[in-house]
């Protein structure tokens, strides 16, 4: 039995120098995976980075990443938000509903967006001032939102829209090879890292993840920050609905279907955690861009889309693991370093 | 003492050290089987941490600790029970949806034939339990909806079934009515019958009168005196549980008090406080003294907004504060440092000077944006100006050591620029010399103009800082005691019902 007088010797840890930390970061393994992507289908693949690779590598994934952005914010503040894509399906049919009933573009557009702050504010509600846990508020609602839009649209699919967004699923931005989906990306993208990076609400968002309560001690309004990040995803999410509407030239009450796991799991691929908290704009970005270009790869390889998934899935759960085994392993080595000291009497 | 023969147990000089505070530096205390102990002292003079160590909680730093003359070592709770020692807590934690018999059997059901569990033998051996200590539960009904009393019976038959010998009662008698009270003495004297020692920490002094043969005082964590009760009496108690010099630690400097910042009007929260009035002006300091769970830190979180009130008002410079809201109170100019420092004082993983920001960002902002330089620009005048010993600004707030930690806390609301500052618990769990520097900073800034709303269970806090004292008792107001008339004394007969000074 050890010697109950003797203090342990336990080193202090000081931390991983700066430079190291850097290199152990998530976000470097993204770059890496960013890079080797990128040269395998340069190698591979004659003419990867044409103009008709990058469109269509970003046309649907754009519209993922689109709704990757209100997502991080939500999930950074330690919630979770699973009702975006049938937002996205939602905002769809009711936009095809309104065009087959000849209302006005613009009118159709207004209230299309009003329907996606609607539902986010039920989600905001329930979760906020009700107070019940998000993952069921927004599974919940993520069947409801479904539900509606079939009751609006039934199974009859709206197509053949006119007017000048007809062509967006076809051409890219004049002057750009980008699709229009990566550019509204790339656009919100960098209001979004602004947002979080250089204003206060971000620092709020931060705060109230890492420890709600002492955020709450703090001043910063916690229910009505989180009510607001909800309401702000059903706009943006009915918006993409809006886009793939016009990108597929077609509305349908099952758009979008499942793309919400998609969602989450590009946001915690770029390293932010699904407790709060932690991660940044440019993690986010470079996962997108890192799994869009590797499933660029993936698709022109003719992998097949099962097997995509299971190398998807993969990554995502080493993205989950990597930053824990390396917890593990110092907490390890720690654990032995104080067994060893010890027994040494103090 | 030795006429009762050997000890059931014995601490002699025990020590414990968490970081680089001492929570105990000399505990001793020895219990006899049959004997009904008290076990007294003021907040944090010890108590809680030598029920630890008997519980197998804590393992002590260093000292003798003896049963029935053998050393003991327990490597947690487990080895504890199996030696026989129960701890009875204030409000136990039972299982809601299983019986009382099932609560009391857990883990070690009798099993019929099939390791199928027997209940009807169960019950049996429960009622009978019950029926030595002369207690009415019925063991087959489920414990949701059992009064804390009943509570504290299954967890005392609990511990029997289990064959206790030391039996810990931790303010068991709080929550009590004066009947239920009763009924727990004479469970308590059976049991003593029976041979099982008992140690009884109470603050209601009349009741160790009336139940205890023998009390033993601790003070800042170490042991004053054990006495047989007919040779004490409440004043000697009193005196040994607080009586210490009250050295000069205290920087209290005289300021001539100005307008009335707070003004709290018949302040009632249903069940917690009750008609509550009192105000706090400019340049003065205002303690809120009394027991743990006297209600304390609920007005000051009802003050803050935090929690809502149900009556009553609250005026800050004369203006009504409406209730509710953390951010009006900030708003209104009122800082509130809380008594859990790492749940509500910080943000722990974050940065220091994100911290120090946090209860400024709206004067933080240029435009839309966050003043980056500014933020930077704040934080550093303020660790400067409450010497921080920090390495980068940057660093996380739980690198810090506990005092820093709070000098991080201070920091953040002095940068607020606030009229009144609530300081809950200001020196909690840190070393003595952060503590005089915290104590320098809260008497700077009464001198300052600022009214100072302080709540703290040390004593010499509250006597050295406070111009005022006020004193809660079972979320009363009990008592208010100018700095002049103000003794330990006066305090704790005030916080503890016996004979409130008029």
């Amino acid at each position: 039995m050890a010697d109950l007088t003797g203090t342990p010797l336990v080193r202090e840890r000081t931390g991983v120098r700066p430079t190291w930390r850097l290199l152990v970061r998530w976000e470097s393994a993204l770059v890496v995976l960013l890079l080797a992507s990128v040269l395998y289908g340069v190698t591979s693949t004659p003419g990867f980075l044409s103009q008709n690779t990058v469109f269509f590598a970003g046309l649907n994934f754009g519209l993922i990443a689109i709704m990757a952005l209100p997502e991080m914010f939500i999930i950074l503040t330690g919630e979770i938000d699973l009702s975006v894509a049938t937002m996205l399906g939602l905002a769809s049919s009711a936009f095809g509903y309104m065009y087959e009933h000849h209302v006005e573009f613009f009118v159709a557009v207004l209230i299309t967006l009003a329907v996606g702050a609607l539902g986010g504010a039920l989600n905001g509600f329930l979760v906020t001032y009700a107070g019940l846990p998000s993952i069921a508020v927004t599974i919940g609602t993520l069947t409801m939102f479904r539900g509606l839009a079939e009751v609006i649209l039934g199974t009859n699919e709206v197509t053949n829209f006119a007017g000048p967004w007809t062509n967006i699923g076809t051409n890219p931005v004049p002057g750009t090879p980008l699709s229009y989906s990566t550019l509204i990306f790339l656009l919100l993208a960098a209001l979004y890292g602004v947002v979080l990076h250089f204003t206060s609400t971000g620092r709020s968002i931060y705060a109230v993840g890492l420890q709600q309560e002492a955020a709450f001690f703090s001043g910063v309004r916690v229910k009505r920050l989180k009510f607001l990040l909800y309401v702000s995803s059903g706009v943006v999410c009915a918006f993409t609905g809006l886009l793939y509407t016009y990108q597929t030239n077609s509305a349908r009450y099952d758009a979008g279907l499942g793309l919400e796991l998609n969602v989450v799991a590009i946001v915690l691929f770029g390293g932010v955690s699904i407790f709060g908290g932690r991660g940044t704009l440019p993690g986010v970005l470079l996962s997108v861009f890192a799994v869009g270009i590797f499933d660029q790869v993936l698709t022109i390889k003719n992998v097949s889309a099962q097997e995509q998934s299971i190398v998807f899935g993969l990554l995502l759960l080493a993205s989950v693991l990597l930053p824990n085994v390396a917890r593990w392993t110092r907490a390890l080595r720690d654990r032995r370093h104080r067994r060893l000291t010890s027994v040494i009497p103090g | 003492m030795s006429d009762q023969g050997m000890p059931v147990l014995s601490m002699r000089g025990m020590v414990k050290t968490f970081g680089s505070v001492v929570a105990l530096s000399d505990g001793t205390i020895d219990l006899y089987a049959g004997e009904a102990h008290a076990f007294l002292g003021e907040n944090g003079a010890g108590k809680s941490t030598m029920v630890k160590i008997m519980s197998g909680v804590h393992q002590p730093d260093a000292g003798q600790f003896m049963l029935d003359g053998h050393p003991a070592h327990f490597g947690g709770p487990h080895d504890s029970q199996a030696a026989g020692i129960a701890v009875i807590y204030q409000e136990p934690t039972l299982f809601d949806d299983l019986t009382v018999a099932e609560n009391i059997f857990l883990g070690r059901q009798p099993l019929s034939r099939g390791r199928r569990i027997n209940r009807r033998e169960m019950n049996r051996r429960v009622r009978e339990i019950f029926s030595q200590l002369g207690v009415d539960i019925e063991p087959s009904r489920l414990a949701r909806g059992l009064s804390v009393a009943d509570q504290q019976m299954v967890e005392i038959a609990k511990s029997l079934s289990r064959e206790a010998r030391i039996m810990v009662m931790d303010e068991p008698t709080a929550a009590l009515s004066r009947s239920e009270v009763e009924r727990l003495f004479a469970v308590v004297n059976t049991l003593r019958q029976r041979g099982v020692a008992v140690l009884f920490i109470s603050h209601r002094l009349e009741e160790v009168f009336e139940l205890c043969q023998r009390v033993t005082i601790m003070r800042d964590g170490a042991f004053v005196t054990t006495k047989p009760i007919e040779e004490t009496s409440v004043d000697e108690i009193v005196r040994s549980m607080v009586g210490r010099d009250l050295s000069a630690l205290y920087p209290k400097s005289e300021y001539e008090p100005g307008r009335e910042v707070l003004t709290v009007e018949r302040l009632t929260r249903e069940g917690v406080f009750t008609d509550v009035s009192f105000t706090v002006r400019a340049g003065e300091i205002v303690a809120l003294a009394g027991l743990v769970g006297s209600g304390r830190s609920e007005i000051a979180r009802a003050i803050f907004g935090i929690d809502r009130y149900d009556a009553g008002r609250v005026l800050l410079n004369g203006q009504p504060l409406k209730g509710g809201s953390p951010t009006r109170a900030m708003e209104a100019g009122i800082a509130f440092v809380p008594e859990d420092r790492r749940q509500q004082g910080l943000v722990m993983d974050s940065a220091i000077d994100h911290n120090v920001a946090l209860a400024s960002m709206k004067r933080l902002r240029r435009g839309l944006f966050l003043h980056r330089a500014a933020e930077s620009r704040l934080a550093r005048d303020w660790a400067t100006k409450v010497q921080l010993k920090f390495s980068r600004l940057s660093d996380a707030v739980n690198t810090l050591s506990g005092g820093n930690q709070q000098k991080v806390v201070l920091a953040k609301w002095l940068a607020s620029d606030p009229h009144l500052i609530i300081v809950d618990e200001p020196t909690r769990g840190i070393d003595v010399g952060t503590k005089s520097e915290v104590h320098r900073m809260i008497d700077e800034l009464a001198g300052r103009g600022m009214g100072v709303l302080m709540i703290s269970s040390e004593m010499p806090e509250v006597l050295g800082m406070a111009d005022r004292i006020l004193v809660i008792r079972e979320g009363r107001l009990s008592a208010e005691l100018p700095r002049a008339q103000a003794d330990e004394t006066a305090i704790m007969r005030a916080a503890t019902g016996q004979g409130v000074a008029r």
